[in-house]
């Protein structure tokens, strides 16, 4: 299998690849990739933090890293944003192999936030655009801009340590955006918000998508990344096992049948599948293949009394436990208990 | 979106210009840098303790050896004589040499000699043992007339009665003389340095806790190279610190110029009459910049290398201590081969990067040829690169944490064409 030209599974995952789906070397809609990573291999100390991750983005898309704390996400980002070499594989950026070498079209939020206390605001987020290549003046003006924009013109002249520590997150988050970078790469962007200005980054990433912008971020929440991307890859372990478009993850799950019933027992129970989990005055399980047709004929006259019964389709929560495993899906739980996401 | 006027990417100096003027800002605007400018009290009375010490080398390097230009029988015995002698008076006789010159010249003009500043004698003797003559400066002369005349007397007799009046013939200066002066003018040049870097470069060494506490670093460590990160610092405390210098020499200034005559009667020192050094006063001063900012840029980039693998700032001020004695040492080093030119020491003290500014200032001091300055100017810019691309190299693997296969792939020429 050709990784850089296939949406790909990860080594050890013997599922066969998703045809039509938008993630190659050249999409199905022609765009190009933003980012190609193929067999990126990190190691600390002897242990191995990433192994073998495979990621293609398209341009333009909005795309999630998903998966517990300490799986590897943010090693996988710092390597290829450039701020670490992989001990092994390839990264490229826009076809470059050394994201310095095209430092003016990335912007990157890290999941620790940085920015020098005794800074006014204005000038931290000029700072940051003149890092990218941006003239201090043209950032001084954008910043302007972007705070009145943002509802933080009255705290342009504030130095960083007055600042509340949303609005402090704001202003990195402009300082990252500052220079109008073509990629925007954001780790774990949700953490420590409140659910308001959760929602407010939700729609400055949806706006950039629209712009164009390639999106890329971490999360371990995975409502984030169900609502935004179009795109995910799912880490554990340091492995991707699956990267690929979200509706393509959620495909690989049958259909959930909800069925609550009159009768709690009789003939009808035959008529269910054996995977059928009883929760409650509830059963859950997979759409048979054969349809619901032969189903809801069994459970008819086999006199269960329906009471309700609802067809879901599988999300990207169900995907997640297909794809990693109870055990990852059970951490990445309480990891969003932890932090509030 | 995208404005493409601008290039994709900062070039390495470029990089460390944004990081140069940030770093400039905000410390030149802080309140700190107000008592970083009353630092120098410290030294000052430091400067005080250690002239003391210099003294003491400069009077070692006062010169013992008195040419010999007699006939040739006489030199030899003078010679002979002297030897005899020296062991019960070790220190208060002159070691009496041939002069080489002399014997292959028979008209040999002992003050034309002297004048024209060759050789390394403290005076020339000529005359005969009965009627010595010595030729040198008028404080040599001081020093060597009674023993040259007591050689002279054991040269006559074993045990002589009477000992010839040695006549006098002053010359105006000599290499000896204006090389014993002008181990002056080294030794404050480099006690100088010395300071200056003691007191400026330690500052370097916390300069990376900031962004590694506040995690800047990410952040810039994504942007731009780390090595253009390194450099930046490095150039942004070297303009603070000529800030800083500049303020204090207007200070200096000033303070000499109003209470200069005060100042040279309780110190008992007329900087004044300092001896003007081997390349000129102007060039002098300007070789004086050019190796502070070296001395400056060496020591940093090592500082700041040390620094950025402390984890907080107590370990900075632990590690502050062995950084001092490091530069210490390596002021020790190039102080101790001041008067040693052309040695094997003072040659090391100059190839070694560190000591290098030190000993090359000091060398400018006492011997006219610039071009030995342009080489060593060259050499510790090329250390200091040296130094930045190894720290920051470390800095990468070691706090950054980063692997090295890109490196070794764009080695192998793997590169994938942009």
């Amino acid at each position: 299998m050709d990784m850089a030209v296939s949406d790909h599974m990860a080594a050890g995952n013997d599922r066969p690849d998703i045809q039509g789906a938008r993630f190659s070397a050249v999409p199905a809609d022609g765009r190009p990739l933003a980012i190609e990573a193929r067999g990126l291999v990190k190691s600390f100390d002897g242990t191995r933090a990433v192994d073998g991750v495979d990621i293609s983005v398209p341009e333009g898309a909005i795309y999630g890293i998903l998966g517990p704390n300490g799986a590897g996400k943010t090693t996988t980002l710092r390597m290829l944003l450039g701020i670490i070499d992989p001990d092994a594989g390839v990264r490229r950026v826009f076809g470059h192999d050394r994201p310095h070498d095209i430092g003016r079209l990335i912007g990157y939020l890290p999941e620790e936030r940085g920015l020098y206390p005794s800074m006014k605001c204005i000038e931290a987020i000029a700072f940051m655009g003149a890092l990218r290549g941006l003239p201090l003046k043209e950032g001084r003006k954008r910043a302007v801009a972007l705070l009145e924009r943002h509802g933080l013109a009255h705290a342009a002249d504030r130095q960083i340590r007055q600042l509340s520590k949303g609005m402090a997150q704001t202003v990195q988050l402009l300082g990252t955006l500052v220079h109008e970078p073509r990629l925007v790469v954001l780790d774990e962007p949700f953490s420590g918000l409140d659910a308001i200005n959760q929602g407010k980054l939700e729609m400055m990433i949806r706006a950039l998508a629209d712009d164009g912008v390639t999106v890329i971020f971490s999360t371990h929440v995975i409502h984030h990344a169900e609502r935004l991307c179009e795109g995910v890859a799912i880490i554990a372990g340091g492995k991707v096992p699956y990267a690929g478009s979200v509706e393509a993850a959620r495909d690989r799950i049958p259909a959930q049948v909800r069925l609550e019933t009159r009768a709690r027992e009789g003939a009808w129970l035959a008529a269910l599948p054996p995977e059928t989990r009883r929760n409650g005055d509830f059963f859950h399980f997979p759409l048979p293949e054969s349809g619901i047709e032969p189903l809801l004929k069994g459970l008819i006259e086999g006199e269960a009394g329906i009471l309700s019964l609802s067809i879901e389709r599988a999300g990207l929560h169900d995907a997640f436990v297909a794809i990693a495993g109870e055990a990852a899906a059970r951490q990445l739980a309480a990891d969003s208990e932890e932090t509030g996401a | 979106m995208i404005d493409t006027v601008i290039r994709p990417r900062l070039s390495a100096m470029e990089a460390a210009w944004v990081i140069a003027r940030r770093d400039f800002v905000a410390v030149l605007f802080s309140r700190a840098f107000l008592f970083f400018l009353l630092g120098p009290l410290f030294p000052v009375i430091v400067g005080g303790l250690a002239g003391s010490i210099g003294g003491e080398v400069q009077r070692e390097a006062v010169s013992y050896e008195v040419g010999v230009a007699m006939s040739a029988e006489d030199t030899a015995r003078m010679v002979a004589a002297g030897e005899r002698l020296a062991p019960q008076l070790p220190f208060a006789l002159p070691r009496l040499t041939p002069v080489p010159q002399a014997a292959a010249d028979p008209v040999f003009d002992a003050r034309a000699f002297m004048e024209a500043r060759q050789g390394n004698y403290a005076a020339i003797l000529t005359g005969t043992p009965q009627f010595p003559k010595l030729v040198g400066t008028e404080g040599q002369i001081a020093r060597w007339q009674g023993p040259v005349g007591l050689i002279a007397g054991h040269t006559l007799a074993a045990e002589p009665a009477a000992f010839p009046a040695v006549s006098a013939d002053l010359v105006a200066t000599s290499a000896a003389d204006e090389r014993t002066t002008r181990i002056q003018t080294a030794q404050i040049a480099q006690m100088l340095l010395f300071l200056l870097t003691m007191l400026l470069a330690g500052m370097v060494l916390s300069n990376l806790v900031e962004e590694k506490a506040n995690k800047i670093i990410e952040i810039l460590a994504a942007a731009i190279p780390m090595d253009a990160v390194f450099l930046g610092k490095l150039f942004a405390m070297l303009a603070v610190s000529f800030v800083g210098i500049a303020v204090w020499g207007t200070a200096g200034f000033v303070l000499f110029g109003g209470a200069g005559e005060v100042i040279t009667r309780v110190t008992g020192f007329d900087i004044a009459n300092l001896p003007a050094p081997a390349v000129g006063w102007p060039l002098f001063v300007l070789l004086g910049i050019l190796y502070f900012a070296m001395a400056y840029l060496l020591l940093g980039a090592l500082f700041l290398t040390i620094g950025s693998m402390a984890s907080s700032v107590r370990e900075v001020q632990t590690l502050s201590m062995p950084v001092t004695m490091l530069q210490l040492m390596v002021f020790f080093l190039a102080a101790y081969t001041i008067n040693q030119p052309g040695s094997g020491m003072e040659m090391a003290a100059i190839a070694f990067p560190l000591s290098s500014p030190f000993a090359m200032l000091a060398r400018a001091a006492m011997e006219p040829q610039l071009w030995t300055h342009a080489l060593a100017l060259g050499w510790q810019a090329l250390a200091v690169v040296g130094i930045v691309k190894a720290g920051s190299l470390l800095f990468r693997k070691r706090v950054m944490k980063s692997g090295g296969a890109g490196r070794e792939k764009r080695a192998k020429g793997l590169r994938t064409p942009a």
